[in-house]
């Protein structure tokens, strides 16, 4: 039960990219196309749930006072650490999503998490919320980029072939579709994004209408 | 008394805190460390074979029989090149004779910054020819002015630039719209202008430089 709390919470209930809107920097800037956005989510998902669990283990030995430096250390070390683990083993991988690694430190839905959630929780409970806040986020991101690219360029899947070889770009619009340049720039990810946010209060909001007991009895134990 | 004690108290809180912070640098450091020396090896085979993937792509490694990466020279930073620090030229030769040189350039004047380029520049002909030209790092406009990108071009079958192959220094090194024979796309001629521009000063560079280029040790 406790584990599906931990499941709904980080896909919908307190989504990071749609209800905390912790993860703007990122999300703004690499969501133009969905294999951007999928490259990015994936990595974050993998640092997310790794620096969880890392300082759900350590919790019983960071003082109060210092536990941001640390907490900050431990990101740091372990996104260099995923960093030089792809760049050496997963070489194809890192050329796509290597310049995004170094952007998950500028992420504060890491840092809030383990701050929120891993200083007080269990290792496995950790990673798991660490893990599916990163796949919330992942979800924003990609139903983002999907948006931002067909809007923008008419076409899905940009770039494809980087993560699969002989993989093709989608051509969904016609081919003389002169594109949206807008949309691409950054000015259209606050766009799209607000009409994501607007889009999930409105089925919050109705699912709330549906089954008002139910949902005061969930927000009042929230 | 009690001030007192409560300020030495505060001390060892606070010394304890500070070696508490130390001894988390410290282990995490370590482990950084170890994980860059236990990759360092890995990490550089596979930089070696991006590398040799990238020339490939200018120079098709059929056309030496040179081990490439290991013949190379060191070129000061060359203004024709566009390069405000060193780089490497590698020495294509087949049978030691010389074939092409691979080297890389950059236009400063793309749409928004410095385009960076690689070439490769075929020394074995009559004079001089490009063999292709491969952008490797850009900040064209996503959709604009990125069609220089092979990877970007949205015309699969005949990329925007692939017309470099074959031309020589006898062709006049503009865009279509400045009154020479390159063609650019509509809407993004900036971009299409600085690689243009820049290819034709590095083939110069490479057809004024070859002799002492491969002459050197």
């Amino acid at each position: 039960m406790r584990y599906r709390d931990i499941i709904w919470n980080g896909l919908w209930k307190q989504n990071s990219g749609l209800v905390q809107l912790l993860g703007m920097c990122p999300l703004l800037a690499m969501s133009n196309s969905v294999v951007n956005a999928a490259g990015l989510g994936l990595a974050t998902v993998a640092v997310m749930a790794l620096s969880n669990f890392a300082v759900a283990i350590l919790r019983g030995l960071i003082p109060f006072e210092i536990r941001i430096p640390v907490f900050i250390l431990i990101i740091a070390a372990l996104v260099t650490i995923v960093d030089l683990a792809m760049k050496a083993w997963m070489h194809p991988l890192y050329l796509v999503l290597g310049i995004f690694i170094p952007l998950i430190v500028t992420n504060c839905i890491v840092l809030a998490r383990i701050e929120a959630f891993a200083a007080k929780n269990p290792p496995a409970a950790a990673a798991l919320d660490g893990a599916m806040m990163g796949l919330g986020l992942t979800l924003v991101l990609v139903v983002l980029g999907a948006v931002r690219e067909l809007i923008g360029t008419g076409a899905l899947f940009a770039g494809i072939d980087m993560i699969f070889p002989g993989g093709r770009a989608l051509q969904i619009l016609p081919a003389d579709y002169p594109g949206f340049l807008t949309v691409i720039l950054p000015p259209g990810a606050f766009f799209v994004l607000g009409c994501l946010i607007a889009l999930r209060n409105w089925f919050a909001a109705r699912a709330s209408r549906n089954e008002r007991p139910d949902a005061a009895a969930v927000s009042a134990a929230a | 008394m009690k001030i007192e004690r409560e300020e030495a108290s505060a001390a060892r809180i606070s010394a304890r805190t500070a070696l508490i912070m130390v001894l988390f640098t410290l282990a995490f450091t370590t482990l950084m460390a170890w994980v860059y020396v236990s990759t360092k090896g890995a990490i550089e085979a596979s930089d070696a074979e991006e590398k040799l993937r990238l020339i490939g792509e200018v120079l098709p490694p059929d056309a030496y029989d040179n081990a490439l990466l290991k013949d190379s020279v060191e070129i000061a930073a060359a203004p024709e090149l566009g390069m405000t620090h060193p780089s490497r030229a590698y020495r294509a030769r087949k049978a030691g004779k010389p074939v092409a040189l691979v080297i890389e350039a950059a236009a400063p004047d793309g749409y928004s910054g410095k385009i960076e380029l690689i070439l490769a520049v075929r020394v074995d002909g009559e004079a001089a020819s490009v063999s292709a030209v491969r952008v490797t790092g850009h900040r064209e406009t996503p959709g604009l002015g990125d069609y220089i990108d092979p990877k970007k071009d949205r015309n699969k079958q005949q990329p925007w630039i692939d017309q470099f192959a074959g031309a020589g220094l006898a062709k006049q090194w503009r865009v279509k719209k400045d009154g020479g024979p390159f063609a650019q796309r509509a809407g993004a001629t900036i971009s299409a202008r600085a690689v243009t521009q820049a290819v034709g000063r590095a083939l110069q560079f490479a057809a004024d430089n070859q002799k002492r280029l491969f002459a050197e040790p």
